[in-house]
């Protein structure tokens, strides 16, 4: 049993780890692309669909980098693989 | 996920195929969609349109203009699909908030699915509008050595369209049952409003990015065009 905790216990940090870091980068780079789009916006104003629109579908780019952090990090949490090899 | 579901005690086995609840919710999305588009468009009339009338054209036109902007002279012929795609992922989002129903876009088959039709209607629009030959010709430019990376971002964002789209409802509604376990009852209503944005926001984002992908197959061969007529 003592192999169960370690997993539990190193799966838990590293799926704590894993999504503080994988959230914090692609939040970083949302916020520069907003602080762009904004400055854009504030010489442009007459420019604002189309801005709004390129920022909306890059924003959904960096937003799919956190998704597949998510992603992975429940299924390391709920359906890990590698279990298989420690219950056999 | 614990909460009592409306149509999972309705799911039956068609062959090998089981027909679950996130089919039977689609079913019922089809039909509401359907119907509407029936009954508002029973009686047209142009000196005193009805009410529903009137909506149901400001939402087509809305959608022309939006898709107008990106893909300037298709917008007639690709309205059906990209108009489709956000009308139902709109809606399909929204009817996880009705109680006892799920919405069906939380389920990885539907957003794979969506995707794909995604995936081959990008190359069925190239094909249709510029023959086989040309839409072909630009996998090999500007160089032939790109070929695999063009062939690799066909594949990983197709693969992304579907995550995205997934990860996002099914997040939302985890988050909402979280916090329904931390807090307790009627807690997760301000995260509920949330999810009304959100899905809303996700409908857009699918449907946008479908256009652009389809208007970029469009663009590179009227861009091909000009260079070498």
């Amino acid at each position: 049993m003592k192999d169960m905790t370690w997993f539990t216990l190193l799966s838990t940090v590293g799926a704590l780890a894993a999504i503080a870091i994988g959230v914090a980068f692609p939040a970083m780079a949302m916020g520069r692309a907003i602080t762009q789009a904004l400055d854009a916006l504030a010489r442009q104003p007459e420019a604002e669909k189309s801005v709004m629109r390129t920022l909306f579908i890059g924003l959904a780019m960096i937003e799919s980098l956190a998704i597949y952090v998510l992603m992975v990090v429940l299924i390391v949490l709920f359906r890990n693989p590698l279990l298989e090899y420690l219950l056999k | 996920m614990g909460k009592p579901e409306l149509f999972e005690k309705l799911a039956f086995d068609l062959g090998p195929f089981h027909v679950g609840a996130t089919v039977l919710t689609t079913w019922l999305l089809m039909g509401l969609l359907a119907g509407l588009g029936w009954f508002g468009t029973r009686r047209l009339g142009v000196r005193a349109p009805m009410r529903l009338q009137t909506g149901l054209e400001g939402m087509a036109l809305a959608l022309h203009a939006a898709i107008e902007a990106v893909a300037p002279g298709h917008a007639r012929r690709l309205l059906p699909f990209v108009g489709t795609l956000w009308l139902f992922i709109a809606a399909a989002n929204l009817i996880g908030l009705v109680p006892g129903l799920r919405s069906p876009t939380g389920d990885l088959s539907l957003t794979v699915a969506l995707a794909m039709l995604v995936f081959l209607s990008v190359h069925w629009f190239g094909i249709r509008i510029d023959g086989l030959k040309t839409y072909l010709r630009h996998y090999l430019s500007p160089n032939p050595i790109l070929l695999p990376f063009h062939v690799l971002g066909e594949v990983t964002r197709t693969l992304a369209l579907a995550i995205r789209l997934f990860g996002n409802m099914m997040s939302l509604e985890m988050a909402a049952l979280l916090v329904l376990l931390v807090a307790g009852f009627l807690a997760p209503v301000p995260l509920l409003m949330l999810h009304v944005v959100e899905a809303l926001v996700q409908a857009y984002i699918f449907g946008m990015l479908a256009l652009v992908y389809i208007a970029g197959a469009l663009q590179s061969q009227e861009l091909q065009k000009r260079s070498n007529p």
